[in-house]
């Protein structure tokens, strides 16, 4: 990695690591008496070994001056498999919480194998870890190419793709040892938020000084998505976890909010952390390997641009449908509902242009498991926001609201959607990021294909049914005007969905782990144009000798 | 004007509306605009051009 780097960006990346391990020495001794020194002792850690690495390196011969005629794709070759790695550990908690919902003895009485502790690894381990390191490789890729010019520095994207994931590996221990300010999807504490804060401006400035650096005179709208994506994490983020903590020795903090402003604040960060981060982010990644894989332009850039402007007008409005019969102002639900129906418009907009692009090119897909994954996210897109904006009406969120169809509804995003146009990108990008020819084994991509679509409609059709059933259960009075069912009645029926739900679950983590196999064996073959070599530069064996 | 609950209901009503009607017709109109097109078929094509894999300088 230090190879890359110039003198002064050496000295830059010591300087860092140095105040790194400064900080977290301080954390671990302010914090002695309370979790937060344990996290200082893992910043500690990190920074020190890490600091170690860059000290033996330190000597490398500088890069040469022929590295900026090339693109600088070391980051996304990281980023790729953190990715997946990052799969492997959220996707598996997911399994392994949807197994303790079936059979809730699982926890051996052990606190940090108890659900609640282990279902934010999941949440967070698949939007962050997943999701995020996906993000940051695939849109380091994408603005470069898109823009034809190299990235500023060989500094700033290691810094943004190491403090993520010190970050991510900071709010997973955090989880493990009960440390959460109980916002959902933003449980890291105070001192892993500013750290984030950090990260995610270095992040924004790559971005803004690589496009200053850009020969197109056109942004692509690629760019637009993953840079929305980026701008309004960063908003939601700092406004969601304003908190004092306790005091600078302690992990606890206390939101600056409180009752209905909290509720509104939280759910207006959390269906945004939907619209910018799980869709804004991904539908960048979709408009640019969906075009480059069919190896046909989008069917309609000026829709793109139609539904870039709808999105990012639209979603922050919707969060209030989160909040449907509360104490929320009825007028604040309300809007929420209007603006998530009338979301309808872009999202189809998307949906439609992706699956229009493909129209002319439906041989490929169905040849290449690779696009299909595309395509198939593409699918799932449109009907996830469909289902979307249905469930914001208040009258269908009086059925929905509080059961499994949210989690099914959010599942059909996540696994159909974000997954799918995720490992669509990524089969897509590794055999060039890593100069090989092709990916290891098409048969396993294909076998992957099959996993994560019959693991999505397993796990979906189980969240509806058992949905609908506890949302009518909760619902049914007899002629006394006296609830039919008790909750554990309820309870007893959703039994058998949750046994299918931890089935799809496992299908989908056995394809994230094709995946990771299938890359690393992509990575082991012999680079491109090194082939002789790598068999060994010897005469062929005659196969009979003359005379014989 | 008093920053209560009133207050704010009335301005996202009235300079909310128009704000977001505005920001509308802008968008619509840039993305239709006839002499933009040329440049939007052009980016279009961006990610299936089969150039070097190189940046331009």
């Amino acid at each position: 990695m230090l190879a890359d780097f110039t003198r002064g960006e050496r000295t830059g990346a010591l300087v860092i690591l140095g105040t790194m391990v400064v900080l977290g020495l301080a954390m671990a001794i302010a914090g002695r008496h309370d979790l937060l020194g344990i996290h200082g002792w893992i910043v500690f850690g990190i920074s020190l070994a890490l600091t170690f690495g860059a000290i033996r390196q330190l000597d490398l011969p500088e890069p040469s001056p022929e590295r900026l005629s090339e693109y600088y794709d070391a980051p996304t070759r990281t980023g790729l498999i953190l990715t997946l790695i990052w799969g492997v550990v959220g996707m598996g908690a997911g399994f392994w919480v949807a197994a303790l919902l079936a059979w809730p003895e699982m926890t051996f009485d052990v606190s940090w194998l108890s659900w609640g502790r282990l279902r934010p690894i999941h949440t967070s381990g698949v939007i962050f870890g997943f999701g995020g390191n996906a993000l940051i490789a695939t849109s380091l890729h994408v603005l470069q190419r898109t823009t034809r010019a190299r990235l500023p520095d060989a500094l700033s994207p290691w810094f943004v793709l190491i403090g993520y994931n010190l970050f991510c590996i900071i709010a997973a221990s955090g989880y493990l040892m009960g440390l959460t300010q109980s916002k959902e999807y933003a449980e890291p504490e105070w001192y892993a938020d500013i750290w984030l804060v950090v990260v995610w401006v270095v992040y924004f400035f790559i971005y803004m000084r690589t496009l200053a650096r850009r020969k197109e005179p056109h942004i692509y709208v690629a760019n637009w998505y993953y840079m929305a994506f980026i701008l309004v994490v960063a908003i939601l983020h700092i406004v969601n976890n304003l908190a004092v903590p306790v005091s600078f020795g302690s992990a606890k903090s206390y939101s600056l909010f409180a009752g209905v402003q909290d509720a509104m604040t939280q759910w207006w960060y959390g269906h945004n952390a939907v619209a910018f981060f799980l869709t804004a982010g991904f539908l960048g990644m979709m408009y640019y390997y969906l075009p480059k894989r069919a190896g046909r332009p989008i069917f309609s850039y000026r829709m793109s641009i139609i539904s870039f402007w709808g999105i990012t007008f639209m979603y922050m409005w919707a969060g209030s449908h989160h909040l449907h019969y509360t104490a929320l102002p009825h007028w604040v639900q309300t809007l929420g509902m209007a603006f998530s129906v009338v979301l309808l418009v872009p999202s189809w907009a998307s949906a439609g242009n992706a699956l229009l692009t493909l129209n002319g090119a439906w041989h490929k897909v169905r040849d290449d498991a690779v696009l299909r994954f595309m395509a198939l996210a593409a699918i799932f897109y449109g009907i996830t926001t469909f289902e979307g904006s249905f469930m914001a009406i208040r009258a269908v969120n009086s059925l929905s609201h509080y059961t499994d169809w949210t989690v099914g509804h959010v599942h059909a995003g996540a696994l159909g959607w974000v997954a799918m146009i995720t490992f669509g990108s990524l089969y897509s990008l590794v055999p060039s990021m890593f100069k090989r020819e092709r990916i290891y084994s098409q048969k396993l991509v294909e076998v992957h294909f099959w996993l994560a679509l019959s693991g999505t409609v397993i796990y979906v059709f189980a969240m509806w049914n058992s949905g609908v059933i506890q949302g009518l259960m909760w619902r049914t009075y007899d002629e006394t005007g006296t609830l039919s069912y008790s909750f554990i009645d309820s309870l007893v029926a959703m039994h058998p969905y949750y046994i299918a739900r931890a089935f799809g679950g496992l299908l989908f983590l056995l394809g994230a782990l094709t995946a990771l196999f299938n890359v690393i064996m992509t990575i082991r073959m012999p680079a491109i144009g090194m082939a002789p070599e790598a068999r060994g530069d010897l005469p062929a064996e005659p196969v009979m000798q003359a005379g014989e | 004007m008093p920053f209560d609950h009133e207050a704010v209901v009335g301005f996202a009503k009235s300079f909310g509306l128009f704000y977001l009607l505005g920001l509308s017709a802008i968008c619509l109109a840039w993305t239709y605009w006839p002499s933009n097109k040329k440049g939007f078929d052009e980016a279009a094509k961006m990610p299936v051009l089969e150039e070097e894999d190189r940046p331009w300088r």
